[in-house]
């Protein structure tokens, strides 16, 4: 067989779980039945159906787990159509891991860390939030921020309530966006959610959601007096090639599948606004 | 030096042609030059230069990666790569020549790398050749590029009676050594490189000044109001980006042809709109963006991935083919004025 980087593997997808009305979570293997690769949380991979077309994802599942790789992906377009009306046990194709990745051995240890997430923006951060859980001595206080539409628009809500919530070293705030009869929880938009509950200014910061929650969380940790450089996100373009090389993703003198997805937002002032 | 009685230069194709695919310049019926394989009877174009760029030779339009073949659930991934052979290119200009240094730089250099390009740049000679006849599009000079003196594993100069050869690498010393060449002195084509530096010292385009442009001048140069008005008229037609010689994004595409799926890529270009459209939004809405991208890339963002250099070569093509007139000149001359 031919090698080059563009030329995928064989993946099985090995597990199918329904996580909202439209993300679903997809276990995948390579053709041995192991896991296909190692990726640092925050890296992302291409799956493809053949004939479809190929779309890049953020890897959802932790590196430390050590049988598979998998995905939460919102049905949106083409490919995540097809991958949605698929059974359990098809083939698919993978290549990766991409991306630079979160700072979790470098720049968070020791860090308190405040996780901030929009609906299916939990995606990338859940790989981060399982490995910092997996190795709780590196890192200080952990906080996750996480809202959505409604109830059942949270993505990973089963793990979140019997996981996370009842661990010590973690602390869960969800939130929706509109009153609910069967939701006991706070009720309102994240960045005003973040506002309110004053997490303090030494805390760093890493966010993912829509371009609008953003754009408000970040105003309202200037606010507050956080610093750029403690603030990260993780970006999304549109890709082909994922190696840096087919121009998409290109921003000024960066590209986001190769010297992204994760940027800081002291990083992201100095390149043009176009993404 | 070696050379060869222009009278002889079917020879020389031929004898080259024997053991290798050999690319030459040639003219179709419309006049338009472009580089295919030699076979008797085909005569070298006397165009200053080919329509597209030589890059297609190392990076083609269209290019298999690799085959599908879908049974239920059950997918075959099947080898597309075709073995390839030597070949040898001719009458490169100077311009192209540079070209290569430039999509070397991803294709080649960068990890990871890319085994298509490799293999063919690998497997290729390329002969340069000087221009006897610079045109008033031509500003290679701009880019420190001489067209007296071309690169390439060998270069090459003819003046009324003769081709004269010399061997840059061992790749071409190769290439020339089982050729029917004559000896000639060193200094025997130092008439046509004076000859050529009287006219590009002509060239309206020579004093292009780049000094606004290159390594970190995003900030500056990235909000200029007088984009707007640059890109106004930009119909978007992509007929620049598969012109030149340096542009060099692709897209990857399936095409299910019922028995297997072939995954290709082909050219593509920032000038069109669905390049960075996505189901959460797009980037770059208006032409004006995807304009700013196309010559930021070029003059800006490249330079500063790659130590300086400029990714642009003054071949001057997209000046003659754009059907509105707009150029990577008017950009340079307008974008980079005293403010």
């Amino acid at each position: 067989m031919y090698e080059d980087a563009l030329i995928p593997k064989l993946g099985v997808v090995t597990q199918i779980r329904v996580e909202t009305p439209d993300v679903k979570t997809f276990r995948v293997v390579g053709a041995d039945g192991k896991k296909p690769f190692v990726h640092i949380p925050g890296q992302c991979a291409m799956l493809s159906i053949p004939g479809v077309g190929e779309a890049l994802f953020s890897i959802t599942s932790s590196p430390t787990v050590e049988e598979y790789i998998e995905f939460s992906i919102k049905k949106c377009g083409c490919v995540t159509d097809w991958l949605h009306s698929m059974e359990p046990g098809q083939n698919v194709t993978i290549r990766g891991p991409y991306g630079n990745g979160f700072p979790v051995d470098t720049d968070f240890v020791g860090k308190d860390l405040l996780f901030v997430a929009g609906g299916i923006g939990l995606a990338p951060l859940h790989s981060v939030i399982n490995y910092c859980r997996a190795h709780r001595e590196k890192y200080g206080q952990i906080d996750v921020v996480y809202g959505s539409r409604s109830m059942g628009d949270l993505v990973d809500y089963k793990e979140i309530l019997d996981d996370w919530m009842k661990e010590d070293g973690i602390n869960v705030h969800l939130t929706i966006d509109n009153p609910q009869p069967e939701w006991d929880g706070h009720v309102g938009f994240v960045p005003n959610y973040v506002t309110e509950l004053k997490p303090d200014i030494s805390k760093t910061v890493v966010m993912c959601g829509p371009p609008v929650m953003i754009k408000f969380t970040l105003a309202g940790l200037m606010d507050l007096g956080f610093d750029r450089k403690n603030i990260y996100t993780t970006l999304e373009l549109r890709m082909k090639c994922a190696i840096g090389r087919c121009g998409r993703c290109n921003i000024g003198s960066k590209f986001v599948c190769k010297d992204g997805p994760v940027f800081r937002f002291d990083e992201l002032d100095e390149l043009p606004n176009e993404y | 030096m070696k050379k060869i009685s222009k009278a002889k230069i079917d020879e020389l194709f031929k004898a080259i042609s024997a053991k290798e695919t050999l690319y030459i310049p040639v003219d179709d019926s419309e006049g338009q030059a472009a580089f295919i394989p030699y076979a008797e009877g085909l005569k070298m174009s006397e165009d200053l230069n080919t329509v597209r760029s030589a890059k297609d030779l190392f990076f083609p339009q269209v290019e298999s990666l690799v085959n599908f073949k879908m049974d239920g659930k059950h997918i075959e991934i099947i080898d597309a790569a075709t073995e390839k052979k030597p070949f040898v290119i001719f009458g490169v200009r100077a311009c192209d020549a540079r070209s290569f240094d430039i999509l070397d730089r991803v294709f080649y250099y960068a990890e990871p790398k890319d085994s298509f390009y490799i293999e063919r740049r690998d497997k290729s000679t390329v002969v340069t050749l000087a221009c006897n006849a610079p045109e008033e599009t031509c500003f290679c000079g701009a880019f420190g590029i001489d067209p007296a003196e071309p690169a390439g594993d060998v270069s090459a100069w003819q003046d009324g009676e003769s081709f004269f050869f010399k061997a840059n690498t061992e790749k071409g010393e190769a290439l020339l050594a089982g050729l029917p060449l004559e000896d000639a002195a060193d200094d025997a084509a130092d008439k046509v490189k004076e000859d050529i530096r009287k006219i590009t010292a002509m060239l309206p385009l020579k004093d292009l000044d780049l000094s606004k442009f290159g390594p970190g001048k995003t900030q500056e140069l990235f909000n200029d109001p007088a984009w707007a008005t640059l890109s106004e008229s930009c119909l978007g037609c992509g007929t620049c980006t598969f012109v030149c010689p340096t542009c060099q994004c692709f897209d990857i595409r399936d095409f299910d042809g019922g028995k297997e799926i072939r995954r290709y890529r082909c050219w593509d270009s920032c000038m069109y709109s669905d390049f960075t459209q996505m189901s959460a939004g797009q980037p770059r809405p208006t032409q004006k963006e995807r304009f700013r991208q196309r010559f930021m890339h070029k003059l800006v963002y490249y330079p500063d991935m790659h130590e300086g250099l400029f990714s642009c070569v003054g071949c001057g093509r997209c000046l003659r083919k754009c059907p509105i007139h707009m150029n990577i000149v008017k950009v340079i001359k307008t974008i980079g004025e005293e403010k």
